[in-house]
């Protein structure tokens, strides 16, 4: 069916294409290195300098205490301390400040006589993430605080040891998640999106009809536009791995060997999504913009990259079963983080196996060589 | 007179243009079509919410309060129950397969050692997705705690904080991401759509018949550009239309702000198209460029990562990157109902940006097609 011979004229002659478009090649391995840069040092979540204003209505030694207690804490930032708490309100508004901490008059009074003394957070929810974050370090000082103020007169041993550990990614550091998850994203755009540009540039171009009237199947010209790719797409994962290890030092736990079949399946898989686009497009322009909605959105967005799949609503998580980046970035992680191999991530790979048959057979069937 | 040739001449372009968009209806569909699937899918996915977590129990202890502990751990509705078992070992195995993200171990002797004061609970948190984990850690340590509050008489805390949240009093994070999607949304279309129009005319050969005829390049830009801004705005409203209708986003400031910011906006995004294109000789060139640009565009706008918290060259570098400006109107007429007084800084920059753009896109433009 295959005649080897053909099929190794096709993967010349994309070769060739590619070396002359040198431009298209090296931007295929700038972009990952670039993307690496741009998540591994500019981007994290974290909540630094949280800009606070201080309402002190109380004035006392404990109001000053507290006040020390955030500034020992280091994300806070003092920036204003208004008389009133209606000062409040501009200085949210202006973004001057994204927290305010109100303590009342009565603050010390009432801790002397051992009722329940109150505080105010108000904060700035419209950025709702940076938001919780914020609250969540307020309650953790306030709750230390009040346990010190407690220890100094009772029982300092809390009744209920809540010990909190963290597996696979122990400091929870962000480039370890961000860094395999990466390696995913990007053999998306580069498998996905750069290969529903081939078929349509030809028919654009009218080269369509002189690959038409050669002897090549159908088949040897999916398989001689996949080669190259993949051999491209392989070259990729080694060099943002290679990197995301050295640079950022991620920990890789399992085996490399393992990684290399997942990793061709799950490419195949979607360069033949690629291929399948650009058949049934054969403009260009139409290919990117579908080739950015099947391709690069999922693969950001629905894998749980960086968003967690559990919490979507129920459609939303539907749709990630048929998102094969969700797979592999279960086997990437996997290998990177947790160490395991084939005994755990075996459904894995058979999904990514179905799914590369099943896009392969698209992109055959989609492409038509006759010529209407 | 000549005033009217050049209209002419730039209407007459512009027809072509939107002919071409309007005579491929599979085109059509998914310039108005992608983006609200874009703003949907972004809308719902780009959540940093943490509810529902997976979560895995171990219970050894078998007693009241080791139930009650773990009834009260669900009912909050952070987390969620997926399995339970005796042997810490099948614990270990749900998190290695991804089953659960979250591990509660109560161990024997749990409710003896209460009485005692000494009791130990265990929370195991899958730290690959290290923003969830870190959450949901806070979550675990204040409902353990308030737990103990509760049923193991502990001492209640002399200092009580109390929360309130402004604009957006339930911290939904949605109202401040999908205002976000719209300009990200917007950005990503407009650039694609100009940079890859304007080199398939250099790849097909088709520039060198706009060249030859009386346009100027001043024209061919306005003429190609044009179009695409008045396709973006159409899509602007569809998708504003969308967030309001569909994620019911409150809209508290003035329609017109927003109008003149998205206009001003589209200004610099599409000029960044016409710019790549005068880099890049085919689509496929274009489509890589643009994602060069793209990435740190989004990445580095304050969508989903707070500019405050980047190193301070980055910080910097967001001065220059339109999306963050626009961003920032967009939230803040959206969502604090902010007047032009509070955002003119924001205009401004844009406008800089905008004019400085479309300047350096309009002389390479020239140098590369004449």
């Amino acid at each position: 069916m295959i005649d080897f011979i053909r099929l190794r004229a096709v993967i010349r002659k994309e070769l060739l294409q590619f070396r002359r478009d040198s431009r298209s090649l090296a931007l295929a391995f700038v972009l990952p290195l670039l993307l690496l840069i741009f998540f591994g040092y500019a981007i994290t979540w974290d909540v630094k300098d949280i800009r606070m204003a201080v309402v002190d209505q109380d004035h006392g030694a404990r109001a000053r205490d507290l006040v020390s207690a955030f500034q020992a804490a280091g994300r806070f930032t003092l920036v204003a301390a208004p008389p009133r708490t209606s000062d409040i309100g501009l200085l949210l508004d202006r973004g001057t400040a994204r927290l305010a901490l109100v303590i009342p008059p009565t603050f010390s009074a009432d801790l002397g006589a051992g009722r329940v003394a109150e505080v105010q957070a108000i904060v700035d929810g419209s950025d709702a993430n940076t938001a919780t974050i914020a609250l969540g370090y307020t309650r953790a000082i306030v709750q230390q605080f009040g346990a010190q103020l407690l220890s100094s007169t009772r029982n300092p041993v809390p009744p209920v040891d809540a010990r909190m550990r963290v597996w696979f990614n122990e400091d929870l550091s962000s480039s370890n998640m961000i860094v395999p998850g990466l390696v995913v994203l990007i053999m998306m755009i580069i498998a996905g999106l750069l290969t529903s540009l081939t078929i349509a540039r030809e028919w654009e171009r009218g080269t369509m009809e002189q690959l038409a009237s050669t002897p090549v199947s159908r088949l040897e010209v999916v398989f001689g536009k996949l080669i190259p790719f993949l051999v491209i797409g392989i070259v990729d994962v080694a060099v943002s791995s290679v990197a995301g290890i050295w640079i950022f030092h991620v920990p890789f736990r399992g085996s490399v060997l393992f990684l290399i079949g997942p990793t061709i399946l799950f490419l195949v898989g979607t360069l033949g999504l690629g291929l399948a686009i650009s058949a049934g497009t054969r403009t260009q322009l139409l290919a990117s913009q579908v080739g950015m909605q099947a391709t690069f959105l999922p693969g950001y967005l629905l894998s749980g990259f960086m968003f967690a799949i559990d919490i979507m609503p129920l459609p939303l998580r539907l749709l990630t079963y048929i998102v094969p980046a969700r797979y592999f970035l279960v086997v990437v992680r996997g290998v990177f983080l947790k160490g395991v191999g084939p005994e755990v991530l075996w459904p894995e790979s058979v999904l990514m196996l179905l799914y590369a048959a099943g896009t392969l057979g698209l992109a055959v069937r989609a492409f038509k060589k006759e010529i209407t | 007179m000549i005033a009217r040739d050049k209209r002419e001449r730039i209407l007459g372009l512009a027809r072509k243009e939107l002919l071409e968009v309007f005579r491929d209806p599979n085109l059509l569909r998914i310039v108005v079509i992608a983006p609200v699937i874009q703003l949907v899918v972004f809308g719902y996915a780009v959540s940093t919410d943490v509810h529902r977590v997976s979560t895995f129990v171990v219970d050894q202890d078998h007693s009241a309060d080791s139930r009650n502990l773990t009834q009260t751990f669900f009912a909050s509705g952070y987390f969620r129950f997926v399995g339970a078992s005796e042997r810490p070992r099948d614990l270990v195995e749900a998190m290695n397969r991804g089953r659960a993200l979250v591990g509660l171990q109560i161990p024997r002797g749990f409710e003896k050692e209460g009485a005692r004061d000494e009791a130990a609970v265990q929370v195991v948190l899958d730290g690959t997705n290290s923003n969830t984990a870190t959450v949901a850690m806070e979550y675990a340590q204040r409902i353990i705690q308030n737990w103990a509050i509760e049923h193991a008489n502990a001492p209640t805390p002399p200092v009580e904080l109390r929360e309130r949240a402004w604009f957006n009093p339930a911290l939904r994070s949605r109202d401040y991401n999908v205002p976000a999607v719209i300009g990200n949304v917007l950005m990503i279309l407009s650039l694609m759509l100009t940079s890859l129009a304007v080199v398939r005319e250099r790849e097909l050969g088709t520039l060198e018949q706009l060249m030859v005829s009386p346009l100027t390049p001043g024209e061919l830009i306005v003429g190609k550009t044009v179009p695409f801004a008045l396709l973006c705005l159409v899509d602007a409203v569809v998708i504003t239309a969308v967030a309001l209708v569909w994620f019911h986003v409150p809209f508290r400031g003035n329609v017109l702000i927003l109008v003149l910011a998205s206009v001003l906006y589209l200004v610099s995004t599409l000029g960044l198209g016409l710019l790549i294109s005068t880099f890049s000789s085919t689509q496929q060139e274009a489509v890589l460029t643009s994602f060069l640009l793209i990435m740190p565009l989004m990445l580095l706008s304050g969508f989903m990562f707070p500019v405050t918290s980047m190193p301070a060259v980055f910080q910097w570098l967001t001065l220059a990157n339109p999306v963050r400006h626009f961003l920032e109107i967009d939230r803040a007429v959206f969502l604090k109902g902010a007047g032009f007084m509070a955002l003119w800084r924001q205009f401004l920059a844009l406008a800089l940006i905008g004019v400085s753009v479309l300047m350096l896109a309009a002389r390479r433009f020239h140098k590369t097609t004449a």
